[in-house]
Formats: C-alpha cells, structure tokens, sequence
C-alpha cells in the first residue's frame, strides 16, 4: 500500500523545530543526569540500610497506589458526568475540577485542614461521632495526594471520552442495554486507555505530592512521612542521603512507568 | 488569524519588560541592597529591625530570606548570594563557617529558649514538659534537623522524657502554624514565636533542668555583594537599639 509514497513538500514539519525540541529533552534529561552522576553509588548500600528509607518507600507506594485507586473510583463517574450532553454549569463544574491542579499544593492541604482538620468544618462533627481525627494519620497522607491527582484523572478520562465515539453507546442502548451496561460494557472499555493514562498521570503525581502532605498529613516515620517528605529533611542533614533516596525514587517511578506501559497504554 | 498571537503575546512582553524595570527602580533610588539569610524564628524580630535601620538608612534596601537555619545554611552552600546569615544555632553556622564562607567564631547577637506553645484555651490541659508524653494529646516537635528540634530533643533528653510526636515539622513557623490553627494541643517551639503569635497561643515554660538556650550568631559571608552595607545591618543588629528590638520580641541578649 505505501510503497512509492510521494514526498509531500511541508509534511512532516519545519527541520528548525528540531533544535528547540532538543534542546526541552536536554532541559528534561539534564538534572536527572546530575542527579545520578553526583549520586554516591559507593555508599549507596550503606545510606539505604536505614530502616526509616524502607519504611518511607513503602508508605509512599501504599498511599499512592490508595490515592491512584481513590482517584478511578470516584473520577471516572466524575469525567463521566462533565461529559453528560445538557449538564447545567458545565463550564464553571469543569473549572472547579481544575482549581487543585492549578493551586499551590501547600494551599491544598490548609484546605484539607480547613475542612478535615481538628477544628475543620467536617473535623469537628466527626471528632465528635466518632472520635476520629485525619490529620497525621496515614489517611490524611492517601486524601492529600488524592487531592491534588484527582484532577489529572479526570481531565484525562474526559478528553478520552469527549473524542469517543458516541455512536456505540447509541448502537447499544437501541440494541436493548440498559445505562450501566452501556456504561461498563461499551463506555469504560472505549476510554480505557484513556483511565490507565489519567491513572498512571495521577500515579505520579500523588508519588512525588510534598506541600499538601506535609502541611495535612505532617511527617513521622514510617506514617506520614513520605518519600518526598524524607529527601526534603535529609537535604538538610546529609545531602548524601537526600541523593541516595533521591535516585531510589527516581529508579522505582521510572520501573513502574515502563512496566504499566508494556501493559496497558500501548496495546 | 495573523492577530491572534500577538494578542496573546502582548501582556507577556509586556510583563516582561516590566520586570527588569520594577528591580532597576528600586535599585536606583535605594542606591545598595543587603540580602540577609535569617533563621525563621527571626521573622518578626528581623522585620522590626529592618523598618527600624532602613529608616535611619534610607539609601539601604534589606531583603530579607527566612528559613529553617539548615535550609538556609544548605542554600548558601549551593551558592545562594546573601550578605548576611544568621542563624538559630551554631551548629547550621558551623555548616557555613566551616568550608571559608565566612570568618569562624561569629559573634552571637541574641539568645532564644524553648518554650511549650499550646492553642488559646489550653484543650490538652498542658501544664509542663511531661505533659508532652501523655499519648492522648496531639504533640508537634520540630525535625531533629533543624535547631528548635535539636534543642527539643536536648531539653527532653534533660528531662529524661520521652515524647513521640504525631509529626517532625521542617521549621518552627510550621510546627507553630499547627499549634495556631489548633491542629495540636501542644508544640516545642522557641519563646520568641509564642510571644510573636499573640493571643491565639499561651506559652507554658519549661523546667529549669530541661532549659536549653539556643546561641544566635550571625555572620557575613566573605561573597558578600555589599560588604560595606552587610556591616552597617550586623553593627546595627548590635547596637543598643538593635538589640532592645530583639529583646522587645522575646529574645535574651548576650
């Protein structure tokens, strides 16, 4: 079929755009190439012996991967919802989604206080029915990060859904499917490649949250204390350190982005 | 079409040509700038300061930087330009001190003690240091990091105490934030920030055998910019006046 495909002139775009391509992958890949190579490889071994490293990457995986699992479960209905055709408020509905994603993370998590703290608007109520407090707790750590990555989902899930192809659901529907069949049979497979990259968005995202989790959540070992969290008091201490689990983040997001790609986003 | 992108592109130029504008006015008119790196329990203190010896030298702009003096002392390291750092112990100036940033043996121009911050109203009925170790209350101590947390944990190791705190702050505005939003029924904080939140905290003082007293020195770094006027802000910080400023905010003078 395309075998002696004439060269269109002006298909494949200006060559001058290659050099500033280059020189944002440059900008991108260049920390992270200081980053390995001041790294101490040598005492590595050693500086990642610290219990408090385990248990700050296993937190951060726990929580994220809670916070990735919160974020599907209540975005997709919500990406669902901004797409309904004659939804009233649209506009100001989809503007209120974006506000995390465009506040500064530490403003987030005041306002996680001011809502869930101890003398939050919700806080009190349920410190009063149940006893419970959310701030420094672990919960507190999962619904910061799902704060600030719920947005990143959505957006992803609605553009998949706005550029699907109706006519399916419509096919469906006539074909005698009821609103959740459609929805789980025909709609959610259509936009899953669209989930698994707003998931794998908001993933990261939670992984590497800092400003909303120290401000809700605190930082004590082992329970809030993240891995973002521990980098930002080890710089402090020892750099070295701050390299150390610097790199081991960097190396663990990277892992799981490659294996999740393999698997679900290109298919 | 051919409109559209100078449209956008206008306000972005426009700001852009505004900024080096805004900084070469305050810079002309001001005549020198003194950039000082100071511990953020100086925070209100600094700034009393600051209107005070820019009154008397109104050709001097002080911009201030405040963080937690690990954070500032590792800024400087990285080659952040400042003039002055003062820090709120030895320990974070000897980080700078020690690699030839600036002279060694700075001298110390104000003395800070730790003091337990509670919210107004005391709801975790907190009485004194052993107090803090009581599980049902909700306790904040600084990073063991920073200074205010190296002192904590000095003034607990003093009182043979031992406290585990729902969370280690990274500086002690962030451990006194908690306390002033009523997040946490106590903190160990420096006196100076309880007496700088005003009503919303009541401070609670420690026994005498856990009384640490933190040494602030301060120093000018050997890059200074502005050497002349870093000496001006550190004489003044020194003087009299300086110095009845820093005790007006809760500090002992040496």
């Amino acid at each position: 079929m395309t075998v002696n495909r004439p060269r269109i002139r002006g298909v494949g775009g200006p060559v001058a755009l290659t050099v500033p391509a280059l020189v944002g992958l440059a900008f991108l890949v260049g920390p992270l190439i200081g980053l390995v190579v001041r790294t101490p490889w040598r005492r590595l071994p050693e500086l990642l012996a610290d219990p408090a490293v385990a248990d700050a990457l296993r937190l951060s995986l726990v929580a994220s991967g809670i916070a990735t699992v919160l974020c599907v479960l209540l975005g997709v209905p919500l990406a669902w919802l901004l797409v309904q055709p004659g939804l009233p408020g649209r506009s100001l509905l989809r503007a209120l989604v974006t506000v995390p994603l465009v506040m500064p993370p530490v403003v987030g998590g005041v306002a996680l206080l001011m809502l869930l703290g101890r003398n939050g608007v919700l806080g009190v109520p349920l410190a009063a029915l149940t006893g419970l407090t959310i701030p420094f707790t672990t919960t507190a750590v999962v619904l910061a990060e799902a704060f600030v990555a719920l947005p990143f989902l959505v957006l992803s899930v609605e553009g998949a859904l706005r550029s699907a192809d109706r006519r399916y659901e419509e096919a469906a529907a006539t074909l005698g499917a009821d609103r959740l069949t459609v929805f789980r049979r025909v709609t959610v497979p259509l936009v899953l490649p669209g989930i698994a990259s707003g998931a794998v968005l908001a993933w990261a995202r939670a992984l590497g949250e800092f400003g909303a989790t120290v401000t809700f959540a605190g930082s004590y070992p082992g329970r809030t204390q993240t891995m973002p969290v521990a980098v930002y008091l080890a710089l402090e201490s020892s750099p070295d350190a701050a390299l150390a689990l610097s790199v081991v983040l960097l190396f663990v997001s990277v892992l799981l982005l490659a294996l999740l790609r393999d698997r679900w986003i290109t298919r | 079409m051919s409109r559209r992108l100078p449209r956008g592109v206008a306000p972005l130029l426009t700001m852009l040509l505004l900024i080096p504008a805004a900084g070469c006015s305050s810079i002309g008119v001001a005549g020198q700038r003194v950039t000082v790196f100071a511990a953020s329990s100086l925070t209100e203190a600094f700034r009393t300061v600051r209107a005070d010896f820019e009154r008397r030298h109104p050709d001097t702009d002080v911009v201030l930087s405040f963080g937690s003096s690990a954070t500032l002392a590792r800024q400087l390291l990285q080659g952040a330009p400042a003039d002055v750092f003062a820090a709120a112990d030895r320990r974070t100036m000897g980080m700078v001190t020690n690699v030839g940033l600036a002279p060694k043996d700075p001298p110390t121009f104000a003395r800070n003690q730790l003091q337990i911050a509670v919210p107004a109203g005391n709801p975790g009925r907190v009485r004194g240091l052993p107090d803090l170790a009581r599980a049902e209350l909700a306790v904040v101590l600084c990073a063991p990091t920073v200074p205010c947390g190296a002192a904590a944990q000095d003034a607990l190791r003093a009182a043979d105490l031992k406290v585990l705190p729902d969370s280690y702050e990274k500086d002690v505005k962030a451990a006194m934030a908690k306390v002033v939003l009523g997040e946490v029924d106590a903190a160990l904080v420096y006196r100076t920030d309880v007496l700088a939140a005003g009503d919303k905290v009541v401070g609670v003082e420690l026994p005498a055998v856990a009384r640490v007293v933190n040494d602030y020195p301060v120093a000018i770094l050997n890059a200074a910019a502005n050497p002349q006027a870093a000496r001006a802000f550190v004489a003044y910080l020194r003087s009299p006046v300086g110095q009845r400023a820093l005790s007006e905010a809760g500090f002992e003078i040496p």
